[in-house]
């Protein structure tokens, strides 16, 4: 079958997407789905939330993403006193020129790693999701664009809950998909504690697809074909969550658009030329996990379990 | 609070999910409904206390104020609850007591009402309630307010099966929808479940109590306390023209044995057939009879046609062989001019020796004048009109002793039990047969539904004299009286008219059109649903040209009637289901068809490549057809274009497959 004139993703590029994967994964072990997950998140042009406990591999995985792909690494440990001006930078008078000059803050990156986000006061939070909608931050009246590609990966710790600011609701919107990593399997696990350093590991990493390949890779996704069926399917979701009554809010159209674009870029990972509804159903615990809440807290009914619930209510006409 | 968390890592198992805060509310609400009728029809008042304190108890569990209580406080209640309910009824058998039961075991499960699964407990039971409720009335009005409580159960129902809390009026208009939709099936199974004669199983003896009725016997105020009472004893609807009111007699006991007190009737043996002369054109018509549970059937003097399972007296007296616990409709031929002949029965001037020395001197100065039969009636009945006799509703009491002799000479107030007790009594000492005949007298006609309304207050008694010549000859003494009791009912003719309840005073209130027109929907319910006996049932569905139909034939009917209903539904699925026309999902669910055939059913959000991959997993010889199946599908379905030669590709593959 030829292959439709936009969808212009070489069989090199597959193959080194493909590499890209294996090498995050030996430094991530036997978290493939994660890692996938991540750079679908990452072609998709979309940002990332990882919640999860101290120590799972959540800085691991981000400075991994940006060594492989030869992308310009900064990570901010976010803090309650943490200013906006700590992350976006700041314009310095320097008496030399006579001149305020600006100093660009870490958030000049292309793959940014927001530790502990919860942890800032919403100020500082604003600032950061500010920066991600727009891709580009404005300082003392002067727009400033960041560089491309830009990838957030953000953390969460779900547990410790003291003195921590949860991102509300709209914010939490901002980013493409949730995701957690959980503890490792027995055998990843032992491969783990029998091998070498993994911040060594991580220095030797070479660059698998330069950052101009990533950026054509990346506007290609919205050109993965997505057929009426499939929109259907797709709006049939979205009218679940909105009629069923199981969550306290149905899907936004942005959250409709967002599942579309995640399963897109799955699509051109698994080397296929058009969306199926397998594609919605893989991508859905990441994208909508963090956008619907249980319409009832009391049924103390795990909002997976709810997820299971709305991909198996609604049917894939035949 | 804990964030929820994407589904990526596994879960471990859910925990049997618990009954949410307005899951409790619908079903609080629902229960309160359905047990309101028995906390108003025969519940003790403590039993108000009861449920509403455990409801309360459960609501502030629901507000985290309380605990439920753990299995051992809960046993100690139970058991309280039990004994007192043994307490009050003496027992915990029988229909009164095992209500209560029911009643207590529902209220108690509040406090036991932790998971969903508790609820539904609870909701069955609450179903079970309104069952119960039937076992004490079955009239119109509960049957509307019963199909209100339905409607609340279900809402209820429907809360606990989505209890993601649909908003209320949804679940209000999905349990009237439910409704709506079972009364198809509801028809079905009213009209064609074959009924037996009698009760399809045994009805504790304590389920017929509180009929009221007239009872095989009369003693001074017998008759005149049933007056008191508006309620309904019959309807009759006459296929002609209505005799006039002089001659609606509604035959009931009669009664041809007294102890010097109390009038009863002998036991008789009980004939198939009517032997006596008619004179004149019958009266044909339809009784409906409201339950009194005694085996005698009201008829109009005098009857000649027999309802089934029922037998006729010497007497003339209708005699069921079951007696009367559900509406009876029944239908009767009368003769309002008959001879009966010779007199056939013995002991019909019987007469207790030595009591009423005064009446009894009366009758032997009649008879030693010498007066003949007739002028003797003559004479017994214009004593009653000259003397100052009063027909009340309150006569004063009669000594125990010689009571005839104080109502004759002294007191001179009495009620038509009174009147017909006495004027027999006279008769017989003056050696003419004669005996009591209990019944009704007139009605009510309800121009609405053009039928007869005959009430309790309507009970009366009166005489039958045996005269040479003309047999057995009703004489009414009461209308000797109060000759406005016969032409114009009780109202009118009584002196204290004020102590009748309001139903009963026929045409004297502005209430008049509402009562009438409230009877004659009471009445069509009675007679269709109430009635709708073994008889009937028959007789419908002979009706529509089945001829004669046996219970086997109705079960048959039934079944073809629900399997119509069911393909119907299935039809109207399918229809819905089957509106694209598209060769790509032909194709498809073709291929789906043939695997489900072979146990492998594609669950509705599967899709193609996940199915065809179970598949290709389940059965490896059929992988590599069944994976390029999905592929083309998928490609088809999902793709950009349309190719007319992929689409026969798949339509061959799908063709070719064997399963």
């Amino acid at each position: 079958m030829p292959v439709p004139p936009s969808n212009i993703v070489s069989l090199d590029q597959h193959a080194r997407l493909d590499t890209v994967v294996a090498q995050v994964g030996t430094a991530i072990l036997g978290k493939e789905h994660a890692i996938r997950l991540a750079l679908a998140c990452l072609l998709a042009r979309g940002h990332l939330l990882i919640e999860d406990l101290p120590g799972m591999g959540k800085t691991i995985l981000a400075h991994a993403f940006a060594q492989t792909l030869g992308l310009h690494y900064q990570r901010i440990q976010f803090t309650s006193d943490l200013l906006p001006a700590d992350i976006l930078g700041a314009a310095i008078y320097e008496r030399q020129q006579g001149t305020f000059v600006f100093h660009p803050g870490p958030i000049f990156a292309q793959v940014v790693l927001a530790d502990e986000i919860n942890r800032a006061t919403p100020k500082t939070q604003s600032a950061l999701l500010e920066a991600m909608e727009e891709h580009q931050v404005t300082v003392e009246g002067e727009t400033r664009d960041l560089p491309s590609p830009f990838f957030v990966i953000a953390t969460q710790n779900p547990i410790d809950q003291v003195g921590t600011f949860p991102l509300p609701e709209s914010q939490l919107d901002r980013f493409l998909m949730r995701i957690e990593l959980g503890y490792p399997d027995v055998a990843a696990e032992r491969v783990l504690l029998q091998g070498r350093d993994r911040r060594e590991l991580l220095a030797q990493f070479p660059v698998c697809l330069p950052p101009a390949e990533l950026m054509a890779i990346q506007s290609v996704v919205s050109t993965i074909h997505a057929a009426p069926a499939l929109l259907d399917y797709l709006q049939g979701l979205l009218a679940f969550s909105r009629q069923s009554g199981l969550f306290r809010n149905g899907l936004s159209p942005r959250a409709g658009l967002a599942l579309l674009r995640a399963a897109r870029a799955w699509v051109l990972l698994d080397r296929r030329e058009h969306v199926l509804p397998e594609d919605i159903q893989t991508v859905l615990p990441a994208v909508v996990g963090h956008r619907l809440h249980p319409a009832d807290a009391y049924l103390e009914q795990s909002s997976s379990a709810l997820l299971e619930k709305l991909l198996r209510s609604v049917g894939v006409p035949a | 609070m804990r964030l929820p968390r994407p589904g990526v890592t596994a879960l471990p198992a859910d925990p049997e999910p618990l009954l949410p805060n307005a899951c409790f509310v619908w079903l609080a609400a629902a229960l309160a409904l359905a047990m309101l009728p028995h906390l108003l029809l025969h519940l003790p008042a403590w039993f108000w206390l009861v449920f509403s304190g455990m409801v309360t108890w459960r609501g502030l569990v629901c507000t985290g104020r309380l605990r439920l209580p753990s299995r051992w406080p809960l046993s100690g209640l139970t058991l309280l609850i039990i004994s007192l309910v043994a307490l009050q009824y003496k027992t915990l058998f029988g229909r009164d007591a095992g209500t209560a039961l029911l009643a207590a075991m529902v209220s108690l499960k509040f406090l036991e009402l932790r998971t969903l699964r508790d609820g539904m407990v609870l909701l069955f039971m609450g179903y079970l309630l309104v069952m119960a409720v039937l076992l004490y009335d079955q009239s119109l009005l509960l049957a509307a307010g019963l199909t209100l409580v339905l409607a609340g159960l279900l809402a209820a129902h429907a809360a606990l099966q989505y209890p993601a809390t649909l908003p209320a009026l949804a679940l209000l208009r999905l349990s009237c929808r439910l409704l709506v939709e079972a009364v198809p099936v509801m028809l079905i199974l009213f009209i064609l479940f074959p009924r037996i004669p009698g009760p399809l199983w045994g009805l504790p003896k304590d389920a017929y109590r509180g009929l009221t009725g007239m009872s095989e016997e009369m003693a001074p105020g017998s008759v005149s306390r049933l007056s008191l009472s508006a309620e309904v004893a019959f309807r009759a609807r006459f296929t002609g023209a209505m005799p006039p009111a002089g001659q609606l007699y509604w035959r009931g006991p009669v009664l041809d044995r007294f102890d010097g007190r109390t009038w009863r009737r002998s036991e008789e043996r009980l004939y198939r057939q009517f032997s006596y002369r008619t004179e004149g054109e019958a009266v044909d018509y339809t009784v409906i009879l409201e339950p009194h549970g005694q085996r005698w059937l009201p008829a109009l003097d005098l009857p000649a046609s027999l309802p089934s399972e029922t037998e006729v007296s010497a007497t003339f007296q209708l005699v069921r062989r079951q007696p009367v616990q559900e509406v009876l409709r029944y239908e009767m031929r009368s003769y309002p001019y008959y001879n009966t002949g010779p007199l056939q029965l013995q002991g019909q001037t019987q007469l207790p020796a030595g009591i009423d020395p005064r009446a009894r001197a009366l009758a032997d100065e009649w008879r030693s004048r010498p007066l003949a039969p007739g002028e003797i009636v003559l004479a017994a009945l214009n004593l009653f009109r000259r003397e100052p006799f009063h027909y009340t509703l309150e006569p004063p009491l009669l000594p125990e002793q010689n009571s005839i002799d104080a109502f004759l000479f002294d007191t001179r107030r009495g009620f038509c039990e009174h009147y017909a007790g006495s004027f027999v009594f006279l008769l017989r000492a003056a050696g003419i047969p004669a005996r009591v005949v209990l019944g009704y007298q007139g009605g009510e006609h309800n121009g609405l539904g053009g039928y007869l309304i005959v009430r309790q207050s309507d009970a009366h008694a009166w005489a039958e004299v045996w005269l040479e010549g003309q047999g057995w000859v009703r004489v009414d003494p009461t209308a000797a009286v109060a000759p406005e009791r016969v032409e114009r009912g009780l109202y009118a003719a009584l002196d204290d008219p004020d102590s009748l309840p309001l139903l009963a005073r026929r045409g004297q209130t502005w209430l008049q059109p509402l009562i009438l027109g409230w009877d004659y929907l009471d009445n069509a319910w009675n007679e269709w649903v109430l009635a709708y006996g073994p008889e009937q049932q028959k007789q419908w569905l002979s009706g529509l040209g089945f001829g004669p139909v046996d219970w086997q034939d109705m079960v048959l009917a039934m079944v073809a009637a629900l399997t119509g209903v069911g393909l119907v539904v299935i039809g109207l699925q399918a229809l819905s289901r089957r509106t694209a026309t598209d060769p790509v999902a032909l194709a498809y669910r073709r291929f789906c068809a043939k695997l489900a055939r072979a146990g492998l059913v594609r669950a509705g959000h599967e899709g193609p490549l996940a199915f065809t991959g179970r598949v290709a997993v389940s059965r490896p010889e059929l992988a590599a057809r069944v994976r390029l199946i999905g592929r083309l599908y998928a490609s088809l379905r999902y793709g950009p274009r349309q190719e007319q030669e992929a689409v026969r590709r798949l339509q061959r593959l799908v063709r070719k497959l064997k399963v």
